[in-house]
């Protein structure tokens, strides 16, 4: 079992809670995700908690989460898109600690649950269509519209723009579910090679020594890659938070 | 949600889920009798979380960074405050300077002035009295050559007649050489 490299994402009940036939079971999924919250939560409180004038490190690497993700929204969106920062960071923060935890050895990684990363970007998906009819009325479908297209071929247009709108929610958690999946399974697969290799005696020992140094290597892989996907999760979420403020292209 | 009659069927069908799902090795994200508790806990977790951090951190690091950026326009304002009455100091001091530099001229030159008239008026002095013991010496020179000429002329007299006396061998008469002494002089 220990050798299976899905086994990492088993989910099991800790807590069992069923309501009205539903299974809201309390699990390890949910557990992590409360270490989740809580790691991330604290270290923004704690870290700032002296208001510095002249941040200590840690504070100044809550400012600068602050920050990259400030510009990162004002870039893509403007400065109306501000209303939307504590949306983009907590996203931010989520998915970077989320996938940081689960880079831990024995921890369960939320995000490599489709149905984790479905729902964050339904909830941008769905924030973006809420706010943007919300705002802006019937003219938000100007978002479909693109202006200066010519007749014959405005049908067309329109097909493909809704087909990539609607596709938006799928690529988005696609995207990082499969990444934090992937990774973690090359891991544990290399990982295995090392144990089962070196079961093979002396000789075995020898060649274990190749897969030890690329599960090395991709762990340094997988720490980027945590933090790249949160990034990408976190500009795309600005890219189209930007179409709900400004809907005509 | 839509994912809710599919999951009906799965815990139908498999009752004691956790165990079951672990055998049957079906493959975990995809396992849908996970979703509803899944939602549950990220909805949660993750509203609490945005909650938190609206309304709690992100005005904190908001504010701590607007009161920094507060704090160095006012340190720079201070800053060119503080260079602007440099600057105006340092052009009271070259004002000072100035004038300080032209009155010692003024000075330098009333000095000099003076010090040209007392010079000019000394060798005035010195001249006159010079020029008055030039006259004096020179008065003094005509009232001895003046003696002289009168001396040569009995010198001359004295003179001739002895020679005359050698020449002649008698006595001459000292009218008469006075009177030819003094036809040659004139």
């Amino acid at each position: 079992m220990a050798d299976d490299p899905i086994h990492q994402f088993q989910i099991s009940k800790w807590i069992p809670i069923e309501v009205g036939g539903l299974d809201f079971s309390f699990t390890n999924s949910s557990a992590f995700m409360v270490a989740t919250v809580a790691t991330a939560g604290a270290f923004l409180y704690l870290t700032t908690s002296s208001r510095g004038l002249i941040p200590s490190r840690l504070q100044s690497v809550s400012e600068m989460s602050y920050e990259f993700v400030a510009s990162m929204l004002r870039d893509a969106a403007g400065t109306k898109g501000m209303r939307f920062f504590p949306l983009v960071f907590s996203l931010f923060m989520f998915v970077l600690v989320a996938n940081m935890l689960g880079m831990i050895p024995y921890f369960f990684t939320v995000t490599s649950h489709i149905i984790v990363t479905f729902a964050l970007a339904m909830l941008v998906i769905g924030t973006v269509v809420v706010y943007g009819f919300w705002k802006h009325g019937l003219k938000f479908l100007h978002l479909f519209v693109p202006s200066g297209v010519p007749k014959a071929v405005l049908p067309m247009v329109v097909l493909i723009e809704l087909i990539s709108f609607l596709s938006r929610p799928v690529s988005l958690s696609v995207r990082l579910f499969a990444n934090m999946l992937a990774g973690h399974i090359t891991l544990k697969v290399f990982a295995g090679f090392i144990t089962s290799l070196s079961a093979l005696g002396a000789l075995g020992i020898g060649g274990a020594i190749l897969p030890l140094f690329m599960t090395v290597a991709l762990t340094g892989l997988e720490f980027l890659v945590s933090f790249l996907q949160a990034y990408v999760f976190a500009v795309l979420t600005c890219m189209y938070l930007n179409d709900a403020v400004h809907p005509s292209h | 949600m839509f994912v809710a009659p599919a999951f009906a069927q799965e815990s139908e069908t498999h009752s004691e889920t956790g165990v079951a799902h672990e055998a049957g090795g079906a493959f975990p994200p995809f396992d849908s009798s996970t979703y509803p508790s899944q939602i549950l806990w990220l909805a949660i977790t993750f509203g609490l979380f945005y909650l938190f951090l609206q309304k709690v951190v992100l005005p904190r690091i908001g504010g701590i960074l607007e009161v920094r950026s507060d704090r160095i326009a006012q340190d720079l304002d201070q800053a060119a405050r503080m260079k602007e009455e440099a600057d105006a100091a340092v052009a009271a001091y070259e004002q000072e300077l100035a004038t300080a530099k032209a009155k010692a001229n003024a000075i330098g030159q009333e000095a000099r002035d003076n010090a040209k008239a007392d010079a000019e008026v000394e060798r005035k002095r010195v001249e006159s009295s010079l020029d008055k013991k030039l006259a004096e010496a020179e008065a003094r020179i005509a009232l001895i050559k003046d003696a002289a000429m009168s001396d040569v002329g009995t010198i001359a007299e004295d003179t001739v007649g002895a020679i005359v006396q050698e020449l002649v061998g008698a006595k001459v008469d000292k009218s008469a050489v006075s009177a030819a002494v003094k036809a040659a002089r004139s």
